[in-house]
Order: structure tokens, then sequence, then C-alpha cells
């Protein structure tokens, strides 16, 4: 008796949700932009460019913090889920973070493999892809490359096409926009390219060591030797016996400028720099690392501006 | 049971939606180098091929009959090749007699040929594998509930995979001393209309927060006193079962969203199912809000409800019912330029059970009990991490008696892929058998490693 009135009771509460959840439709798509998310500031930067004020553009990963550690924090289930596409960085880099945000979207667009999911990588030249055997013995790797590899202009001008075709496929009646946007930002970038490539020149080969493998294709562009990391491996804190092989190698190879990225404790670098009269500069690995740093173009106004500075007071 | 019906009634619905899909458009390239790598990488792959098929082609020449080796290769013997595909490893365990006679012997040459392409290329399909050990030691006193000195706790094997654009799957076997478990195992669908998340298999109910996190990711080595005397165990509300959630809609800032679901009705000491009418359903209300760029506030209310074992001997033993009710709040803290360095998480779960059985003149009763744990921890640096939990509950079925428990817990991460804690753990606990309280002063110990594929890390 006393289980059936339950039952009952129970059906009703049960029914009631099921309502709720029938009941509640979702908000409409805001009609006419295409909502762009991204899963760093400089793919959103990117996507800004060419999508001028035909799409919104938002980016989970904030510049200053350290795209391998995001939360996979709710409150940005509440933009992906309406988002028409969702661009991200890939190589594993998000592996950490993103698949429970995308699953958790609800969003059939921009599931992996959906029209709206957008691996920027398929579209950039990757470096240190591992050849033979990886193991984590070399720490945190990853198998398919470098995923920082937004760092080189040349990439950045291949992701913007890469950008500029899917906005144009998914809204055919803006491609000429898109496609003008592109070449625009094509004769900016190759513009500003020049200068930077100017400013750099006079300290092509310079050796330099940094934290993470944040840099390989930054430094490949500008002509730069990474030598060595504060990281043993990477992901790896550093560890007293590397600290002191580095020094040694940077005494010997007269390196003296140690780029770190802005997310580091600054500890061991001063302390490396210090024993070998180096300098530590911070350099913005992304878009928005600093508040000035509002576009790509400041990304490496800012970064070669410092490495320049660095360089000069580190004679 | 109308839910059922309703979640049923969904399915069509679900292929219909994916239907519409459209199918993605051939990948346009960029620029010249990608092209050319694409275009090197299918000029490798066929001349792998040829060479496979013409050392086939001399084999199958010279022997004409099987070498009752094992093929490792076959190309031939292939009935339908998708252009551009590549040959799949045949399955290692055919035996001599089951190899047709026409299936050649793989001659040496293939096989140092294609020990790249063919067999990574393969294993891209492969769902992500990775295991995570669990050794625990214990060592102190403790007679009331006495852990093993030295114990491979579990080793949790993991497959997750992307089933087909609709859906993915998510697999995890335990591999405990006394057997195997299917700890989880079920399919979630990501493209249902109306937003709406159907997950169905077997799973970790949603009620509360512990509940709901695996062994090797909780904060702590045990689990807390009132999950062990009101929800069912180190398992928990862990059953075959349909889950559906949805966001729900909220004031602006908060995100809210509401779980049900409908299991089978059994979990260990907690719910038992005598009939097959006698399922177990589990709600929950989910609350969150940034309240800055690096604090945030999580709270949820939880409902359960299912047939529990007391009344085996009763005359109607479905009706004996236990309801559990569960709150939870979570303060978590991590500035986002030092995410990896520092960090602070407060959370506290609040359960009450109300649970049907006979009492000792064998008359029906309803206990009511109340449950709860706090914890907090904080992040020193990037290695180290210290916390603490207090632990009270009463027991499910004699709320008069109750447990009170304090931990002190220290956790070292040599890396992301292994961890070191080591947990002090004092409490005041009702023997059984004795009915009497006994005080437990234990140290426990955890190494945790993980190999294979990088998980999400748990929020």
């Amino acid at each position: 008796m006393l289980a059936r009135k339950l039952h009952a009771r129970f059906a009703a509460v049960f029914t009631a949700f099921m309502v709720l959840f029938f009941s509640c439709v979702a908000p409409a798509d805001a009609a006419g932009k295409l909502q762009v998310m991204t899963a760093t500031t400089d793919l959103a930067a990117l996507a800004q460019e060419i999508g001028g004020d035909k799409v919104d553009v938002e980016s989970v990963a904030r510049g200053y913090q350290d795209p391998h550690f995001v939360e996979a924090k709710p409150s940005f289930l509440l933009k992906l889920r309406h988002a028409d596409l969702l661009i991200v960085v890939g190589l594993e880099l998000e592996i950490g973070w993103l698949p429970p945000l995308i699953t958790q979207s609800t969003n059939p667009k921009i599931q992996v493999g959906a029209p709206g999911y957008f691996d920027a990588s398929r579209f950039a030249k990757i470096l240190e892809i591992p050849t033979g055997a990886v193991t984590r013995a070399e720490g945190d790797v990853h198998p398919q490359g470098n995923p920082h590899y937004w760092l080189d202009p040349e990439n950045g001008l291949r992701i913007a096409k890469g950008i500029a075709d899917k906005f144009s496929e998914m809204r055919p009646a803006d491609a000429s926009y898109f496609a003008q946007r592109y070449s625009e930002f094509e004769q900016k970038i190759k513009q500003a390219d020049q200068q930077w490539q100017a400013q750099m020149k006079p300290y092509a080969g310079r050796k330099i060591v940094t934290y993470h493998r944040s840099w390989p294709n930054f430094a490949e562009h500008f002509g730069l030797n990474v030598v060595g990391y504060v990281e043993p491996r990477p992901g790896i804190p550093p560890s007293p016996q590397h600290t002191v092989e580095l020094i040694g190698q940077m005494k010997r190879d007269n390196v003296k400028v140690i780029v770190v990225e802005p997310y580091f404790d600054l500890k061991t670098p001063n302390s490396i720099a210090r024993e070998t009269g180096g300098t530590v500069v911070v350099l913005m690995p992304s878009v928005g690392g600093e508040k000035e740093i509002t576009d790509y173009f400041k990304l490496f106004d800012y970064d070669i501006a410092k490495l320049k500075q660095a360089f000069d007071t580190s004679k | 049971m109308k839910g059922l019906l309703l979640l049923f009634a969904l399915a069509p619905l679900a292929s219909l939606r994916a239907q519409q899909a459209p199918a993605a458009a051939p990948a346009t390239l960029p620029n010249q180098d990608s092209r050319i790598r694409i275009l090197e990488e299918q000029v490798r792959t066929l001349s792998e091929q040829v060479s496979l098929l013409r050392a086939e082609m001399q084999s199958l020449r010279e022997t004409g009959a099987p070498a009752s080796s094992q093929p490792s290769h076959v190309l031939l013997a292939a009935t339908h090749m998708e252009p551009g595909s590549l040959p799949v490893s045949a399955p290692v365990s055919v035996s001599a007699e089951t190899v047709s006679p026409l299936e050649p012997q793989p001659p040496q040459v293939a096989q140092t040929q294609t020990y790249g392409g063919a067999s990574s290329n393969a294993k891209l399909l492969n769902p992500d594998i990775s295991l995570i050990g669990d050794f625990i030691g214990t060592a102190g006193h403790n007679n009331v509930a006495p852990g093993k000195s030295l114990e491979m706790h579990e080793s949790e094997v993991g497959m997750q995979a992307i089933i087909d654009p609709y859906a993915r799957a998510d697999a995890f076997l335990s591999f405990g001393e006394s057997g195997v478990n299917v700890e989880e195992a079920y399919v979630t669908f990501t493209s249902l209309p109306a937003g709406l998340l159907l997950k169905v298999g077997k799973m970790r109910a949603e009620f509360g927060k512990v509940n709901t996190i695996h062994n090797h990711a909780l904060q702590y080595i045990d689990r807390p006193l009132a999950t062990n005397n009101l929800v069912g165990g180190e398992d928990g509300i862990d059953d075959a079962g349909i889950s559906l959630t949805r966001f729900l809609p909220a004031p602006k800032g908060w995100f809210a969203e509401g779980t049900a679901q409908v299991f089978r009705g059994d979990s260990d000491g907690l719910f038992h199912a005598a009939r097959r009418e006698d399922l177990s359903v589990v709600g929950h209300l989910r609350a969150y809000r940034d309240l800055s760029e690096s604090t945030n506030l999580d709270l949820g209310v939880s409902y359960a409800r299912g047939h529990n074992d007391s009344g085996a001997l009763a005359s109607d033993p479905s009706a004996f019912l236990t309801s559990l009710y569960g709150a939870d709040a979570t303060l978590r803290w991590k500035p986002l330029r030092r995410a990896i360095y520092n960090s602070f998480l407060f959370r506290t779960e609040f359960f009450w059970s109300a649970r049907d059985q006979l009492s000792a003149l064998n008359a029906f009763q309803t206990q009511h009990a109340f449950g709860m744990y706090t914890h907090a921890e904080y992040r020193l640096n990037r290695r180290w991490t210290v916390g603490g939990r207090f632990d009270r509950s009463g027991h499910a079925d004699n709320a008069a008696l109750t447990d009170t428990g304090f931990s002190g817990i220290l956790t070292y991460w040599p890396s992301e892929f292994s961890q070191i804690r080591g947990q002090y753990r004092y409490g005041h606990l009702l023997d059984p058998a004795t009915l009497r309280y006994d005080n437990a002063n234990e140290f426990l110990f955890q190494f945790l490693f993980v190999m294979g594929a990088h998980g999400a890390h748990p929020f």
C-alpha cells in the first residue's frame, strides 16, 4: 500500500522533471552573426581578423594562462552550446580540458568531426614531430608535434586562410567579404613581418634558453637558436641537477637570454640569470597576455620589442 | 516508467537530427606545402601496397601451398579495398588449420616495409587506452574496518573513443584484488535535439560530488565515512541505467543543469531490486557561478530512491525503500596565471538517508540518518598539496549511532602522470559486532601511476 503510494508520488515527481526538461527550449541562435569559439586567444585574434563584424569571437583560455591547464568550467558550456564553430589548436594541447567541454556542450555543430569543429593545426607548419618511439620518459611530449605553432607569422597566415575558407563555406553569402579581409590581412602581415624580420636581423643566430618548449616556430622564423630549456623535460618542474647543467652550458656557449612564459615561476630562471650574468625576459606566447596585446600583430610587436631589449642589455 | 517511455521516444528523433548534419566538405588546403605533404603520404602508401602485392604475387608463384604461418598482411585476399585505405593486420590468433590454402605466407620484405605505415594507421582507430594503477598501504590501529597492509587496490583500464558522428563511449574496467568490475561503461549521445545529453550504460550516478569521482581522482585515499555508511560504500551508486542531462534556464551569470537517471536498482549494500520493476532513480540539480576569473562556486542538490534488501524475509520485499537526499557546495580558487602552482578547494556535502526496515520487534520502521564531510585543500606549489577532511555520519540502519573522523592529507606529484600521497586518519567508529565505539589511528599511503592516453583533468 505504502509502496504503491510512494510509487505514484515518485512517478509524478519524475514526470514533472521530464516536463521541465522539454518545456525549456534553448533560445534561438543570434541571427546573422557567426558564433565562433576558440580554444586560445591567438586563434580568436586570427578569426576576428578574417571575420570582422560578421562574426562574434570568444576564446576559452586567457592569454596569460597555461593552455595545457585550463579548467573545464561549466560557465564555458554556456558559450560553447551556442557556437557555430569551434577552432582548436589541436596536437593534444587541449586534451586535458576540451574533450569534456565539447561532450557536455550538447552542441552537435562543434563535435569532433562535425563541420563546426576546426583543427587549426591541419593548416600550419608543425615542428618537433617525434620520430621513432615516444615515451613519457621525455616528459609530457606531444606525439603529433609541438602545439605552439601559432608563434610564426607564416603559420598565422596559413591558419587565417583556413579560417577564411571555413567562414566562406559556412556563410557563402559573405564569402567575398571574408576573402577581401583575408587579402587585407595577408598584405598587412607580410608588411609587418618584413619590419619584424628587419628588427630581429641584428640578432640572427643568437642562442637563447626558454622555460618550456613554446618557441620553436618563433625561433625558426626569426633565426634564433634555442639551445636549452629550464624544464628538464616538457611539463616537469626544474630540478637542481638540470639547473646546474644548464648554467654550465649557458656559460660555455655564452647564452645570455632566458625566455619565460608568463605562467611559470621566475625563481629558477632568475637564479640562472644571476649565475650566468644573463637576463630573464617574460615573453607572451598569446594574444591578451598583457592588456596592450590586443591582436595578433601586437603579439609580435610586444615580444620582439622585449627580446631586443633583453639582447641589448645583456651584451 | 513514464520517463523511460519518453526516453525511448527520443531515440528516433536523435537519428533524424543526425541525418540532417551535412557531410564535412572536402578540406581545402591553404598552401602547396601541406598538399605536397599529403601527396607524399599517398605515394608512400601506394608504394608500400605495391611492394606488398609484388611480394605476395611472388610467394604465391613460388609456394602455391600454404606455409602454415599466420599471415599478418594480406592484400590480395581482401574482398574490397577502399581507395587509399591501408591493409589492416589480421588477428594474430588465427590458427594454422583455419588459414585458407590460398593465403600466402607474408615474406620478410613486406613486413620490414610496412612496420610504419600499416600498423600505425590501423592503430589510429583504436580507442584511447589508459591504465591507472592505485597502490594503497595502511599501518596503525583500526579494529572496525581494518584495511590491508599492502594492496594493489585497483588497476583501472580506461578506453575512450568517439563512436560515430553522434556519440562517444567511455569504459572503465577496474581490476581489483578480488576480481574485475566494470566501474563504468556507457555511450553518450552528443547530438540530440533540445540540448539533451543522453548516457546509456553502467555509470556512477550523479548523486552529489564524491559519488561521481573515480577512486584515483579523489583528493584523499579513502572515501568519506558518509559514503561508506549511507551511500553504498566505495563504489557508491554505480548501476546500469539511463541518464538524461540538460541545461536549465538560469539568471545571468549562473549555469544550471538538471540530470535525471533511471537505474536497475542494484547498488552494493544500498539498493536492491527484488523484482524487475524495482528501479531506482537519481535526480540532480546543479548551479554554478564564476565569482571572479579565479574563484567559482558550485552548488548541487541530489535525490535518490530505490528499494533496499531489508525486507527480504517480509511478505512484500519491495515495500522497503531507501530515499537519499544530498546537498553539496564547492568553492574553488585558482588564479589563472599561477594555475599550476597555487589553488584552493573547499567542499562540503550533506547526506540524509531515510531507510525502511524491520525493527528488532519486527515492526516496520524508517531510520532517518544524517552524514556529512567537509574537505579543504591548498596547493602549495607545483608538486605539493596539503588537505584536511572532517567526517561525521550516522549508520543507515541505526541512525542513533554516529561515526566521527578526521584526516590530514599530503600529496606529491613527481609529474602529471604519477602521484604519491600520505594520509593520517583518525576515526571514532562504531564496531557493529560489539556495538561499542573504538578509536582508530591509521596512516595510509598511496602510489598512483598513469599509463597511456592523457585523460582529462577532473573539475
